[in-house]
């Protein structure tokens, strides 16, 4: 079992702080969502686990099986086992979806023990077609003219052929019709299991009709404030986000205010 | 502005050099000509690139000796590597200054193909080189550094495709550069008859890590009525040169010239390549790609001239400028008055790798015709941190993210190349650049 904990982790974006002391442990084996209104922190939340260059973490702690991953670069993040599926991934001309992706599989393997192009192209067909993507994708330009929907499958794709141990899924229902959901959600359930624990930051309770997460946390303000199991996010669903505002005496929940 | 031009040869050196070659004497004239208005002609001005202080020169000795192969096995490892030997059997080879192995199928022989080393062509083919020899193409009198290139020109080659007659494989040409001393007065001319074909390749390559010599390169493509000529290079001439080149092609009706051109010089260089689209129906276009580095200073000037009717010129260059490179890429489409129904069309984008690397893009249309077409799009930038963040955040580390965005933006001109062999070498040389 792995497990990632995040200890009053305060963040900042162009001098302003927008996460104010996060407590987070998440095992492998565990689903965990993380709701919340806009503006609340939960993208920074995302963003800081995996080192975006433009967030700067002012103190607190995060640790991966007690490595600790903020002494690590971006890329060895991802080494040790974590993974953003991102609410705006980039597009990158000229780079291939498959090329791209090969050299994502290769940088955790040995010099000398690359995946060979022929086990490479099985695996990558066949999560295509779990994920119900055009096989042509795989030859496009990464993300470059991606439709919404087919950038988060791509997002989703990636996590498949990576089997990483913890994944962030940042918003990834935002833009997705129902039918895109309930695929990309099937890529989730499908990683589910001993090895895999994944944070997902949703703030509609609609992807959590197909993805069942084992506890639901509310974020406002930069902080977790409420913490529960499935039944929270289905009152949340039920009735908004207005009594918790006022069982915790938040006037305004996003970054900035104080109770 | 004054430029002194203080050759160690005199008049009678180059006299001496063009009757040793058994030179008709139209070419020793031609050489005599350029070399009397030396001092005269002013330098060229390419725009946004000061070269007061470059040296063009001065240089260490005219010509050097260096071995012939006899045949394809014996080249340098470095040579072996773009030369497919099995099966390139049209290939010409010039090591420094020296012309070193030639192959011609007995096949385009027949057909009447010529190609040759460029002083065997003035001996042999005098008519059919004078009338092409810096006539339509590029002028003696041009300028200092074309009137220097026609009075010391010491390499270079000649091909020359019949009416009617489509060459099916790539003819390829190497300019091997082994000795640092060696300067590389190199041209190269390209007549393709009326209804002709052919592809043409042609590669720089220095094997030497610093050369103290000039490069003063002129390339004429003549593409006669309805022909069509592909034209391509990769060159990688070493540090240490000063390089200026000039590749210059003029078209006739219906005529198709495309260029490839990679440019991947480790030297100073200023590089001018025109296309003068003059028959009607005639069609130009321009692929570039440019990796800069270390202290590099460049200038890349691309001009299409539109003159016949229904005219269709683009240019497409992409630069990646690494280190404390610098390059300027000027782009000119030009339509001349009568030139009704053309199209000029341009992009160049640079990609700078660090705080001191420096690229600018000038797109440039001069329009003096009312029912054309034209267009162009230019943008200069850094690495994007968001695109390396993404790739990294896969576990592709930094270095190779830097990679992969690197040939992603010059991969849609390679992709574009009409060559394959080309396309593979360019590949190649990028690789070793971007290391």
């Amino acid at each position: 079992m792995s497990t990632l904990v995040i200890k009053d982790l305060h963040v900042e974006i162009d001098g302003k702080e927008i996460l104010k002391g996060v407590n987070l442990t998440i095992n492998t084996n565990e689903i965990h969502a993380v709701m919340g209104p806009n503006g609340t922190g939960k993208s920074t939340l995302a963003s800081a686990i995996m080192g975006h260059p433009k967030y700067e973490v002012t103190s607190g702690s995060i640790e991966l099986d007690g490595e600790d991953v903020l002494a690590m670069e971006v890329d060895e993040r991802a080494q040790a086992g974590l993974f953003l599926a991102m609410q705006y991934p980039s597009e990158i001309t000229g780079v291939t979806n498959a090329d791209f992706l090969r050299s994502a599989i290769n940088s955790r393997r040995e010099e000398g023990d690359e995946i060979s192009l022929m086990k490479f192209i099985r695996e990558l067909d066949s999560k295509m077609e779990f994920l119900e993507m055009d096989l042509d994708m795989a030859q496009r330009y990464l993300n470059e003219g991606f439709s919404g929907g087919e950038k988060k499958r791509n997002e989703i794709l990636q996590l498949m052929m990576l089997q990483p141990k913890f994944a962030i899924l940042d918003e990834i229902d935002s833009g997705l019709d129902i039918d895109a959901l309930k695929v990309v959600s099937k890529g989730i359930n499908e990683m589910r299991g001993e090895g895999f624990g994944s944070l997902v930051i949703t703030h509609y309770q609609r992807l959590l009709n197909y993805i069942t997460p084992d506890h639901v946390h509310v974020m406002m303000q930069g902080r977790v404030v409420k913490s529960g199991g499935p039944e929270l996010a289905q009152r949340l669903e039920a009735e908004g986000y207005e009594w918790v505002k006022e069982e915790l005496g938040i006037e305004d929940e996003t970054v900035g205010q104080e109770a | 502005m004054t430029v002194e031009t203080k050759l160690a040869l005199t008049e009678q050196d180059i006299r001496s050099f063009s009757e040793g070659k058994q030179e008709p004497s139209w070419m020793t004239e031609l050489r005599l000509k350029a070399f009397g208005e030396l001092e005269t002609l002013p330098m060229p001005t390419p725009d946004k690139t000061k070269i007061t202080n470059w040296n063009f020169t001065e240089f260490p000795v005219h010509t050097v000796d260096s071995s012939k192969f006899t045949s394809l096995n014996e080249l340098p490892d470095e040579v072996k590597a773009v030369v497919n030997a099995d099966e390139q059997k049209n290939i010409y080879i010039q090591h420094n200054n020296t012309p070193a192995f030639l192959s011609l199928s007995e096949d385009l022989k027949a057909k009447g193909v010529i190609l040759t080393d460029i002083y065997t062509a003035i001996r042999e083919h005098s008519d059919l080189v004078q009338q092409y020899f810096m006539t339509d193409g590029v002028k003696v009198t041009e300028h200092k550094l074309t009137a220097l290139h026609a009075a010391l020109l010491n390499g270079g080659v000649f091909l020359y495709v019949p009416k009617n007659v489509v060459v099916e494989e790539p003819i390829q040409v190497i300019y091997l550069h082994d000795d640092k001393a060696a300067s590389l007065f190199n041209h190269t001319l390209l007549v393709a008859d009326e209804n002709s074909s052919v592809t043409y390749v042609e590669n720089y390559l220095s094997t030497v890590e610093h050369a103290e010599g000039l490069a003063n390169i002129v390339t004429e493509v003549i593409a006669k009525d309805n022909s069509k000529v592909t034209f391509g290079t990769v060159d990688v001439l070493a540090e240490g040169f000063t390089t200026y080149v000039n590749r210059r092609g003029v078209t006739s009706r219906d005529a198709v010239l495309e260029w490839a051109l990679g440019m991947m010089n480790d030297s100073d260089t200023i590089s001018e390549n025109t296309t003068h689209l003059v028959g009607d129906n005639s069609e130009g276009h321009v692929k570039m790609v440019v990796v800069g580095r270390g202290k590099q200073k460049q200038n890349f000037t691309t001009k299409v001239i539109h003159w016949g009717k229904h005219t269709e010129g683009q240019i497409l260059k992409h630069g990646v400028m690494k280190e404390e490179a610098s390059s300027i890429f000027n782009g000119i489409g030009k339509i001349e008055y009568g030139a009704t129904k053309s199209n000029a069309e341009q992009t160049s984008r640079v990609l700078m790798l660090s705080e001191k690397a420096r690229g600018d893009a000038n797109p440039i249309l001069l329009i003096d015709e009312d029912d054309v077409t034209a267009g162009h799009a230019a943008s200069v930038g850094r690495v994007d941190p968001l695109q390396l963040y993404y790739l990294m955040s896969r576990g592709i580390s930094q270095h190779e993210a830097e990679r992969l965005v690197i040939h992603g933006f010059l991969a849609p001109v390679v992709n574009e190349l009409p060559i394959e062999g080309v396309k593979k070498q360019l590949t190649e040389v990028i690789e070793r650049k971007v290391r």
